[in-house]
């Protein structure tokens, strides 16, 4: 153990796999589309391709190359407008095309479950061996050989494997279930948890490429908090992803486990790694999740009846390093945790208090010393078409709200805070990864390099889905400007 | 269903109620209790999550 102290945000990385073929495999088109004989067929009008996908406004704000203020600038419906010049690749990760990943699941696969159509394996092998980040020379396991077509029937038709077919049509792969008689190894579910590791593991890799990035061996503890039940019939949810994610980066020397809590499991997770370098256990400690297929197309038939395209048709995923002190990276402050405790009460006016005048006030600052905050940060674009809101919005003016009731700002100033302390949703509605998380590659480089003093993350969960309890879940966390480097 | 106006006043003694909530507007749980207060037996507590 070393003497411990301060915990900084050393690194962060944020990914998206576009995957539009993936799309009718999310829980609700499954659901919604299971009457049709070719989903897809029905889909197809609507499914992008990458070029319009990476030129997307909110996933350019996602990968780093958008500031939020500029995207706040920007004209809508985001989807008419693309980005002039937008790239593949940003400051704080990439978009991935859906071919490469492919080839990148099946790298990630050790069980060899998902097979690939031959050509399909062997045009994502060429394309993910001359990947910068996950090359090749990365050490990853090479993208196996694909198989025959006939091969791929035999698969679905008599060992009830899961079809992968292409936006045209074309079948390009199959997952195998793990087991005959088992639920929760199904080729669905093994495809939902593959598709959380291999985003995990590429945004992993993103983080440990950065100049002066941790070394690989120095990684020696992993928290994933993503959502997905990894397990068996015996142990549904037993884990543990962040040691198959860790193990397939190359970090040999770490350890990890899980972290559930719904998409309040980051900030969970975060707290977590501040208090495992603090406390001197760990000195470097990488918080991670991957996306969640099962939210593909969640709102599809919002999309469809506005006749616009299926903008949650990208998976996400996430890396952060949490280390000591460094005198420059952005600090976590341990001691004004914000906690949505068992008996904080659900009425908004309690539940957002518990998450930001209590760590406040601990702290001695009050919610006007906060120059942006990070919450809900789901693209209303996916939301609003499908009556859901806009969720971001919603909770700024709740927050604005706290913020009149403390007599902070006049009630005519609530527009005015919302506007210049939040911004625009702009994350896919994947969860977990929505909740805060997405702002602080954003938030490390204006507390660094940029105008920031302090940031605020703000978790929420909801653990009423799970039928356990009827209650909610939340934490908030303070990333300020380092003072050593003020 | 019909609009209630903001100076009506809506009797929940006696009545039976479904307490559906939204985690980003007002829970079911805070909704029940409410109606609890108000004299209304509360049947069922849900809250929905929209994303």
């Amino acid at each position: 153990m070393s003497p411990g102290g301060t915990p900084v945000i050393r690194a962060v990385s944020l990914v998206l796999a576009h995957v539009p073929s993936l799309v009718r495999l999310g829980s609700k088109p499954l659901r919604v589309l299971r009457e049709l004989d070719e989903p897809i067929d029905y889909l197809r009008p609507h499914l992008r391709d990458w070029d319009a996908a990476c030129a997307y406004a909110p996933n350019q704000v996602f990968i780093g190359n958008l500031d939020v203020d500029d995207f706040a600038a920007r004209p809508t419906p985001w989807h008419r407008h693309a980005v002039a010049g937008a790239t593949r690749f940003g400051p704080d990760g990439e978009i991935m095309p859906e071919e490469e990943f492919l080839g990148l699941l099946a790298a990630c696969d050790g069980f060899d479950l998902l097979g690939l159509d031959r050509d399909v394996a062997g045009r994502a092998r060429a394309a993910l061996d001359a990947h910068p980040v996950v090359g090749r020379g990365s050490g990853r396991p090479a993208v196996p050989d694909g198989v025959s077509a006939a091969l791929l029937q035999e698969r679905i038709e008599r060992h009830r494997a899961l079809p992968l077919l292409g936006v045209d049509g074309r079948l390009l792969g199959a997952m195998l279930p793990g087991h005959d008689e088992d639920d929760t190894l199904t080729g669905q579910v093994l495809l939902e948890n593959l598709a959380c590791k291999a985003t995990a593991a590429l945004a992993l890799r993103h983080l440990l490429a950065r100049p002066g990035a941790v070394d690989d061996a120095d990684v020696r503890y992993v928290i994933n908090c993503g959502e997905e039940a990894v397990g068996d019939r015996y142990q549904r949810g037993g884990g543990n992803v962040a040691k198959a994610v860790a193990e397939w980066a190359g970090c040999l020397r770490a350890t990890g486990s899980d972290v559930k809590a719904f998409c309040c499991g980051p900030m969970h997770a975060l707290m977590l790694a501040g208090a495992l370098v603090g406390s001197g256990l760990h000195d470097d400690v990488v918080v991670l999740a991957g996306g969640s297929l099962a939210k593909l197309g969640m709102k599809f038939q919002g999309h469809v009846k506005h006749a616009m395209p299926v903008v949650e048709d990208v998976l996400a995923g996430f890396a952060v390093h949490v280390t000591r002190d460094d005198g420059v990276s952005p600090v976590l402050r341990m001691d004004a945790v914000g906690r949505h405790e068992v008996g904080s009460g659900s009425a908004p006016l309690a539940v957002v208090k518990a998450l930001y005048s209590e760590p406040l006030a601990r702290a001695g600052l009050t919610l006007l010393d906060v120059d942006r905050f990070s919450l809900e940060l789901h693209n209303p674009e996916a939301t609003e078409p499908a009556g859901s809101g806009n969720v971001p919005l919603n909770n700024y003016r709740t927050l604005a709200s706290l913020a009149v009731v403390e007599k902070l700002i006049a009630r005519e100033q609530i527009d005015e805070f919302v506007r210049t302390r939040g911004m625009p949703g702009f994350s896919p509605t994947q969860g977990h990864i929505a909740s805060a998380i997405p702002y602080l590659g954003h938030a490390r480089r204006g507390l660094t390099t940029g105008r920031l003093a302090r940031t605020m993350f703000t978790g929420k969960g909801s653990l009423f889905l799970g039928r356990m309890t009827q209650l909610s879940d939340g934490i908030s966390l303070i990333v300020e400007r380092n003072a050593a480097g003020a | 269903m019909r609009r209630v106006e903001r100076e009506e006043h809506m009797e929940l003694r006696g009545k039976k109620v479904i307490a559906l909530g939204e985690r980003d507007g007002v829970p079911g749980p805070a909704l029940a209790e409410c109606a609890t207060r108000a004299g209304a037996e509360v049947v069922l507590t849900l809250t929905a999550c929209y994303v």
